[in-house]
């Protein structure tokens, strides 16, 4: 019985009825191997839709399934757990419904078994049945599975490797505690030890797995950091394979954000440079953990935004924020950049430099970003723009700012302008001190305070000359002149 | 009064009591006539004091002067009227007068006075001034002094500071050029990775390069292997070598090189039954185990009708090779069709056969033709073929069963280790 097309889900709940109570007594068959087709096909009914598993846990096949699981042999107790796994895999309550019946020992029981494909086949279960809650979590881990989920890693077969590390991967992601009992058991040292496998679904799950297991806290963090996984996994990210790469990125990332003593571990091991390649070398939504690890690790301190500006960061932020379409990668990349550019002049001058800002300023004044993208673009560009010196990057903003933006612009040229001669040429020269009297503020405000020390900064006749309504004026006095009698 | 009584001064007083009695004569006062001459008598009458001779004759002269006096007493009266009288009339000129010199004096000694008591108090309160100044004066020297002394510390101080300050910042909180040389260690380290991770990725991309070549080379390998009978030969150029051609194409050197591929014999499959095979293959290890060493090769031939010690060692240590009868079970046809059965239920979705859908529309039956049909039935001469089964005809509907096995006989001929019946 293969697995039942789609377009034929109209009459399935019609068959359900019927197929469930046939099913039933075929597994206490007298023949093994008409138990283990029975249960096969169980399981590929539940697999298939989680009506139909519900519809297998309403016909009270679990307990028997779970009763002869001990007993039998290695093919119906892989087809059993297929049936155990297929039903837990929909919904928290069907894998409850696993739970209460008892299966847990049992598969924790197959667990030790010696045939590899039983194995497997438990873990499988034990995974998704994990994945879906903290409880159901932590009722498979006290069950007992941690440890044997741990020897299972160590096995030599490929597949179950894969299955035992996306296990403890499920396990730990819930809560600190339940990620402690992981570490507890020893499973960092071996997963960080077969990071260097060339399986890249492996590679997959086990990098999934310690990004699960450093993400809860800094201690966890530091124990996986201990286990020397620098410089090893900076190859993954030069991987063939895509979600290896996202998977490394997420795992740099979740140790990243906890401290800076940890940001600056990767730093000095060239994590920021293996990361910013990597950005290059993907697109979508493979990109976002390495970006929001740039964040963070900028975020911490201004060494180290220093530190990232220098590994040629900033050129790649915004060309991911200039062509990435979605919108909440967008916003990540803005994000990061206001995290590199906030520090301090130097800072927001390396990320002015590459003409970011009129991008981000477009997309804040955009009616199609999203409101997070418009929140974050906004934060950064002010958090910028606080620090900014670098006038020519400043000037364009005062052309198409709305208000309170151009408030701190004409602030930070405010402060600019008193110091600096060559600078104040050129900001008349190119129009700035023209477009700066036609700004309208209210008498008092600090945008007027601002546009006054500019004022101050310049001879009357330049400030007159430059102030709307002066043609006029010269013209009123032409009209109004006498001519000298001769 | 009553002390040293001087004769001289008494006597100088009676004098002035004289000339005043004369001036007295020309003024006209007249009430105090008797003072003095009381006063004398009342001296003369002094209990215990002798006077002296000369005083007695002073005193006889007063005496003289005063019976005088006396009679003219009454026309002093007269004259002192009279002259009264006349000088009435300057008496309010002479009094204003004097009133004026005097209260102008009083005024000049008033106001002297009070220049004096200014002098004095001015004195005074200039020595005092002068005093609390002084003390002042010190204070404020104190203070002077001291707040100079506190700004030399100060800034003194300011300048330690500034120089800790200084060096504390530069060397600790924010040493700018460990800053500089920790990013430019970065730097370095990066680009260190950078080039790891390209080498890195270009030797993946070389291994993987490598392995699909030699994918492709065991393709085309085996493909040489079964195209192997397109060699050319002495008589016949095969395809790849045609004459027409400079040189031959690459597949005929291919082809040289490749083994004629023999097709697989159908491995005998392990079975979870313990069978003759396993059990004395996996013994014969056990039970006689062959030493590590090999014998050497110049052993000496034992003397006698004895073997070659490798073919005895050959057959020693040959493994068991059973016979096709033993090896295969006698219904092994029979196990097979079951097992393949028993898989095809358990695997087929549909029991029913899978019919191709061209073959949907040819359920129609067959209509011979009039040619091959008679009034008898189908004629068998076109349709019908001596191998067609015909199930009406069988006497059962079972197979036929093969009871006995073939023997086999020449299986093992050449392999037994007795040399009898070989030819020599």
């Amino acid at each position: 019985m293969h697995l039942l097309p789609e377009d034929q889900s109209p009459w399935i709940p019609n068959r359900q009825a019927g197929v469930m109570s046939l099913l039933r007594p075929l597994l206490l068959d007298v023949v093994p191997t008409i138990q283990q087709t029975a249960a096969l096909a169980l399981g590929r009914l539940a697999n298939y839709n989680d009506d139909l598993a519900e519809a297998v846990v309403k016909g009270d096949i679990l307990p028997q399934l779970v009763y002869s699981l001990a007993e039998q042999n290695r093919f119906y107790k892989k087809a059993a757990a297929f049936v155990l796994r297929a039903v837990g895999k929909h919904s928290p309550q069907l894998a409850q419904a696993i739970v209460d019946c008892g299966a847990l020992d049992t598969l924790v029981i197959c667990l030790e078994d010696f045939d590899p494909g039983v194995k497997e086949a438990a873990a499988w279960a034990l995974g998704y049945i994990a994945r879906h809650n903290a409880e159901l979590s932590q009722a498979v881990v006290d069950a007992g599975a941690v440890p044997l989920l741990v020897l299972c890693i160590q096995e030599p077969e490929v597949a179950l490797k894969r299955i035992a590390a996306s296990a403890l991967s499920d396990i730990s992601k819930h809560s600190p505690e339940l990620a402690q009992t992981v570490v507890d058991a020893g499973a960092i040292a071996h997963l960080a030890q077969m990071i260097l496998n060339p399986d890249a679904k492996l590679k997959r799950q086990i990098l999934s797995a310690l990004s699960q297991i450093a993400k809860h806290s800094v201690d966890l963090a530091e124990m996986v950091v201990e286990a020397e996984i620098f410089p090893v996994v900076l190859t993954c990210l030069k991987d063939k394979d895509e979600y290896v790469k996202k998977n490394a990125s997420t795992l740099i990332r979740e140790i990243a954000k906890h401290t800076p003593e940890l940001s600056q571990l990767i730093v000095n091991a060239g994590g920021a440079a293996a990361v910013i390649d990597c950005i290059g070398s993907c697109k979508g939504n493979i990109r976002l953990p390495g970006i929001m690890m740039l964040g963070y690790v900028a975020a911490h301190s201004e060494n180290l935004a220093m530190a990232v500006i220098i590994s040629k960061g900033v050129p790649q932020l915004s060309l991911c924020l200039s062509e990435e379409p979605e919108d909440h990668i967008k916003a990540a990349a803005a994000w990061a950049l206001g995290q590199i550019g906030r520090h301090t002049p130097e800072h927001a001058r390396a990320v002015a430099v590459t003409n970011t800002l009129p991008v981000l300023l477009s997309l804040y004044m955009s009616t199609e970003s999203s409101e997070d993208l418009q929140v974050k673009s906004k934060k950064a560009i002010k958090s910028i723009l606080q620090k900014c010196t670098y006038l020519p990057a400043l000037e364009p903003f005062l052309y198409d700012a709305p208000p309170n933006i151009l408030k701190h612009v004409v602030g930070q040229f405010s402060k600019v302008l008193p110091h600096d001669s060559k600078a104040r040429r050129l900001f008349v020269t190119s129009g700035g001190l023209k477009k700066v009297q036609e700004i309208k503020a209210e008498p008092g405000s600090l945008l007027q305070e601002y546009i006054n020390s500019i004022n101050n900064c310049y001879p009357e006749e330049i400030v007159r000359y430059y102030s709307p309504g002066y043609s006029e004026t010269l013209l009123q006095r032409v009209d109004s002149y006498q001519p000298l009698a001769n | 009064m009553i002390g040293t009584f001087s004769y001289a001064k008494f006597l100088k007083f009676l004098y002035s009591v004289a000339e005043a009695e004369r001036g007295w004569e020309k003024s006209g006062v007249n009430g105090k006539l008797t003072a003095p001459l009381d006063w004398l008598y009342g001296l003369v009458r002094l209990p215990g004091r002798r006077i002296v001779t000369p005083v007695v004759n002073q005193m006889r002269e007063a005496m003289a002067t005063l019976a005088r006096l006396q009679a003219r007493s009454k026309a002093v009266g007269q004259q002192y009227y009279f002259r009264n009288s006349v000088v009435d009339v300057f008496r309010k000129k002479e009094n204003d007068a004097a009133v004026k010199i005097q209260s102008w004096f009083r005024g000049c000694r008033v106001r002297a006075y009070i220049r004096h008591l200014h002098r004095a108090a001015i004195i005074v309160q200039k020595w005092w001034r002068s005093y609390l100044s002084r003390q002042h004066y010190q204070l404020v020297v104190k203070l002077a002094y001291y707040t100079m002394k506190m700004n030399l510390y100060n800034e003194m101080a300011v300048r330690i500071q500034r120089r800790w300050r200084g060096y504390k910042i530069r060397k600790y909180c924010f040493d700018y050029f460990y800053l500089k040389e920790y990013l430019r260690a970065v730097t370095e380290t990066n680009d260190a990775i950078r080039d790891a991770l390209e080498e890195f990725a270009e030797m993946k991309e070389r291994e993987e390069k490598k392995a699909a070549l030699e994918r492709e080379e065991k393709k085309r390998d085996y493909q040489a292997r079964k195209m192997h009978y397109l060699l050319s030969t002495k008589q016949i150029p095969g395809i790849y070598n045609s004459p027409f051609r400079k040189d031959p194409d690459p597949w005929e050197l291919r082809l040289q090189k490749a083994k004629p591929l023999t097709h697989q014999r159908p491995r005998v499959k392990q079975k979870h039954s313990i069978s003759l095979t396993s059990w004395l293959a996996c013994t014969s290890n056990r039970s006689f185990p062959r030493s590590e060493i090999l014998p050497p090769i110049n052993r000496k031939q034992c003397q006698g009708p004895f073997r070659d010690i490798a073919e005895v060692l050959e057959q020693r240590y040959k493994p068991l090779e059973p016979t096709l009868r033993e090896a295969e079970p006698i219904n092994e046809l029979k196990e097979a069709r079951e097992d393949l059965r028993r898989q095809e239920w358990i695997r087929n979705v549909n029991d029913n056969m899978f019919l191709p859908f061209s073959s949907y529309h040819k359920n129609e039956k067959y209509v011979p033709s009039m040619h091959s049909s008679s009034k008898y039935g189908p004629n068998s001469y076109g349709c019908q073929r001596f191998r067609d089964e015909n199930p009406k005809k069988w006497i059962c509907p079972k197979d036929f069963q093969t009871v006995l096995p073939s023997f086999d006989l020449f299986s093992k001929y050449g392999k037994l280790y007795s040399k009898a019946g070989q030819i020599v």
